[in-house]
This record gives C-alpha cells, sequence and structure tokens, in this order.
C-alpha cells in the first residue's frame, strides 16, 4: 500500500513537470525558438492540454489510493482552496475592471495563489491530525 | 468517539507502523484515531476489532455530546 502510494505519487510529480515543461515550451516557444509559426504553436498547445489531462488522472489515481484521513485532510484543503480561489479571484477582477490597479490582473497570479494555498492549507490540515 | 487502541496495541507489542500495515492506512492515521482526533470509518472499525479479535463496541465508546 505504501509503495503503491508513494509509486502515484511520483507519477503525479513526473506528470506535472512534463506538463510545467510543455507549459513552458507552449509559452516561450513562439518568440524563442520557432518564430511565431503558427502549426508549430497549436502543435505546442495541443501537447500541453495533453499533457494537462494525464496530470489530471494521476491526480485522480494518487487521490483514490489515499486513505481517509488523507482524503479528509486534502478535501477540506481542496474546499478552502476552492471557495478562495473564487472570492479573490472576483475581487482581483473587480480592481483591474474598476481602475483601482494599474495592471491588468493576469491568470497567472490566481494561479500562484492556488497553489500556494493549496500547498499552506494541507500543511496547516496535516499538523492538526498529528 | 474514545478508543482503547493504544491499550491494545501496547499489550499486543505493535507499533503504530505494524498497524498501519495490517489495516491498510498511514502511521498518522493510527496516531489521530489514538488521540481521538479522527474517528475512523466503519469499515477501517472492523479491520481494526478483526484484528485485536475484539467486538467494535469493546474498542470503540461513543461519547454523546
Amino acid at each position: 500500500m505504501k509503495k503503491e502510494r508513494k509509486k502515484n505519487l511520483y507519477t503525479l510529480a513526473v506528470w506535472t513537470w512534463s506538463w510545467v515543461a510543455t507549459m513552458a515550451l507552449a509559452t516561450f516557444g513562439p518568440k524563442y525558438i520557432w518564430d511565431d509559426h503558427t502549426v508549430l504553436t497549436v502543435l505546442a498547445i495541443s501537447v500541453n492540454f495533453v499533457h494537462g489531462i494525464l496530470m489530471i488522472f494521476a491526480n485522480r489515481k494518487f487521490f483514490n489510493n489515499l486513505d481517509e484521513l488523507q482524503r479528509k485532510i486534502h478535501l477540506e484543503s481542496l474546499a478552502l482552496t476552492l471557495g478562495l480561489a473564487i472570492v479573490v479571484g472576483l475581487s482581483y477582477s473587480l480592481l483591474d475592471v474598476t481602475n483601482l490597479i494599474n495592471f491588468d490582473a493576469d491568470i497567472s497570479n490566481l494561479v500562484i495563489f492556488i497553489g500556494l494555498t493549496y500547498l499552506v492549507l494541507v500543511t496547516i490540515n496535516s499538523r492538526r491530525y498529528t | 468517539m474514545k478508543n482503547k487502541l493504544k491499550v491494545l496495541r501496547a499489550e499486543h507489542s505493535y507499533t503504530q507502523e505494524d498497524l498501519a500495515e495490517f489495516i491498510g492506512v498511514s502511521r498518522q492515521t493510527i496516531n489521530a484515531i489514538e488521540k481521538g482526533k479522527f474517528d475512523p470509518s466503519l469499515p477501517t472499525a472492523f479491520r481494526i476489532s478483526r484484528i485485536f479479535k475484539l467486538p467494535i463496541e469493546a474498542i470503540f465508546t461513543f461519547e454523546e455530546t
């Protein structure tokens, strides 16, 4: 069981990193590698999309292999992260729409916020049950 | 719920790691159950009772709030 959990975590890590790598390629490739070639750009975005889907499946497998307490910890963290992402994300968007911030609200900022929030909440929840 | 898991585990000379392995959960889960921070699901409670050859109610006691 422990071995399988480690294997699932390793698989998830591999797909996450490959998704991040293909995201970087799709972002910087058109400008620095293939000089805005449309076909190559579409191909890079498609590859990134497929890697993203595979990462989701790896995450589901990892989640389904957790025991009941670990699942509770992750579920509570996910619920709070989702709520915060919606509330903070919409407030951030409102700040942009009403011109209260002098830059465009970028979705990447929200993604960073979601990642960090989830990480912090999993750490806090894990400590609660230790 | 209150439980006698820690006492039973000590009587059988099992470590938390051993018990976790028998039941198929993490050591953290065993620790949380022993400390009363987490109530196990019914299947897990059955597995625990089977390991110690005791009925569930002899291990876990429901506390009215």
